[in-house]
């Protein structure tokens, strides 16, 4: 009698979980950590949902995570920003369309006592050889995000190749944006962060801004559709209308009227991709 | 949702209804999903447990130390394995689970047999050491003994389903995985301090910890009182 009371309320429970998800449209959006943490998703999806009726469900990843999130066909939609892996992404044939919605720019943050001497330039790449040059701790996110390459794009560029097994100044921290800064603030590190989740985030203890408009810091964020001939159990048509959206002048509105403590966290650029 | 209409708007607080509604919504989706999973588990650890202690079978020692050993199944493994498994490129992908509030359910439900086949298993074997010739002599199969002997530990079964429940709706490894920490859809108490924990945000995350400690702990104590009565009443029998 316990035992058929219990399957009873079993599928009682579960028929109102599925109920509340199942009566409208909804699509799975992988994408960074940077857009849901710096809380431009959550403020921009109502405005579509109430308009199309369509509900975009957000899963967070690195950049990387997401793009084998979609090729394996667990997502419906990308919204990324690496343009490489991007790249690789739509020659694998996994993609269809990849359009620009929107562009920020990274910044390399640090504590106020700036060990390596780096704070107020703005050439990234002679920061980050002062950085290693110091052996002064630096935190990467080492989780094949966007950032994360970007990140190892400017040690290239800096001839430098740390190696988190070798050089204990360098952290390789393997999480999202939000924990490389929790890291960095907690161990005085310096890191690479976007704006976006840098203008958001609420711990940053001693952190302040170190580097800040090196062209090459420039961040890109492309919304990307899936090939229906690799992912034909994707919602495209629903993915669509959200990719279409997003490009469009009402939301490419959204997007830059989107603001943080007084300041625009992400600039529209889906008419004049940077 | 119920819980938020019980809230009364108009008072002044530094949080506002939106966030207020948010911050229930995941707490009831925990619960729920908790829930189910315990119901989803225990529907199948209770006999399970009590046909391990009832009939003997060739190897069934080994079964019961693998279903103790699988107390401490790690979460983020059982995690990865049904990821794959619910992935629409695995072999159950046709379900379009991945992501959804039943994909945590069932991982949740994997990880609360063994708790509850466990504890059950141990009541049934002393009720059925205890009571088994009389429930023979009375004339019951052995099939027919498993609801007596369900009856007879039932102060027991009330200890294993809490200690079932505690384990899943602290659990963070495997729901973020399945799951896929959707605010709205799949976000449960865990997910949501992980996710308030990475952006800084520390105090939201501390609240939500504490409703999750107060839960937690009030079911453990509960567990614990529960199975000194039941100890007590067992005494009492003799």
């Amino acid at each position: 009698m316990i035992k058929f009371r219990n399957v009873l309320a079993l599928f009682a429970t579960l028929a109102a979980i599925n109920a509340s998800s199942a009566t409208e449209q909804s699509i799975v959006l992988a994408s960074t950590t940077s857009v849901e943490a710096s809380g431009l998703l959550a403020n921009i999806l109502p405005q579509f949902t109430a308009k199309s009726g369509i509900t975009v469900n957000v899963v967070a990843q690195g950049t990387g995570k997401a793009l084998d999130t979609a090729r394996r066909g667990d997502a419906d939609l990308l919204l990324v920003h690496d343009p490489e892996a991007e790249q690789h992404f739509m020659d694998e044939g996994h993609g269809s369309t990849r359009r620009q919605i929107a562009w920020n720019d990274f910044i390399i943050v640090g504590p106020s006592a700036d060990p390596a001497h780096v704070k107020g330039g703005n050439d990234s790449v002679a920061a980050l050889k002062a950085i290693a040059s110091a052996q002064a701790p630096f935190v990467s996110r080492g989780d094949k995000s966007g950032t994360n390459a970007a990140e190892l794009r400017l040690w290239k560029l800096a001839g430098q190749t740390p190696d988190a097994l070798k050089e204990k100044w360098y952290r390789d921290i393997g999480g999202g944006m939000g924990q490389a800064l929790n890291a960095a603030s907690a161990m005085e590190a310096y890191t690479l962060s976007d704006r976006g989740t840098w203008l958001s985030f609420k711990n940053k203890g001693s952190l302040t801004v170190a580097i800040e408009g090196d062209p090459r810091l420039i961040n890109r964020y492309d919304v990307i559709e899936l090939n229906p001939r690799k992912h034909a159990g994707a919602k495209l048509a629903a993915a669509k209308v959200f990719a279409d959206w997003l490009v469009s002048s009402e939301g490419q509105q959204a997007i830059g009227a989107y603001q943080m403590h007084g300041q625009k966290l992400f600039n529209p650029s889906a008419n004049s991709p940077k | 949702m119920l819980l938020s209409a019980s809230f009364t708007p108009g008072r002044k607080s530094t949080i506002t209804i939106s966030e207020l509604h948010n911050f229930l919504e995941i707490v009831a989706l925990s619960i729920s999903v908790s829930l189910a999973a315990t119901a989803a588990a225990t529907a199948i650890s209770f006999p399970v447990g009590t046909a391990l202690a009832i009939f003997p079978f060739p190897g069934r020692r080994v079964v019961v130390v693998l279903i103790n050993a699988f107390f401490g199944l790690p979460p983020v493994v059982i995690g990865l394995v049904l990821y794959l498994a619910l992935s629409r490129s695995g072999p159950l992908g046709s379900l379009a689970l991945l992501f959804t509030p039943t994909a945590m359910v069932i991982a949740q439900t994997i990880l609360a047999i063994p708790i509850i086949t466990a504890l059950v298993h141990r009541a049934s074997e002393r009720a059925w050491a205890r009571y088994g010739d009389e429930l023979a002599i009375d004339g019951a199969t052995r099939l027919q003994a498993i609801p007596q002997i369900l009856m007879i530990i039932r102060a027991e079964l009330v200890t294993a389903v809490l200690a079932g429940f505690g384990r899943t709706v602290s659990e963070v490894g495997a729901v973020i995985l399945v799951g896929g920490n959707i605010r709205g859809l799949t976000r449960t108490m865990t997910t949501a301090i992980a996710l308030q924990t990475s952006e800084g945000d520390l105090s939201l995350a501390l609240a939500l910890g504490a409703v999750l400690v107060g839960i937690s702990v009030s079911v453990s104590a509960t567990v614990f009182a529960l199975a000194g009565r039941a100890r007590t009443a067992g005494n009492d029998e003799v």
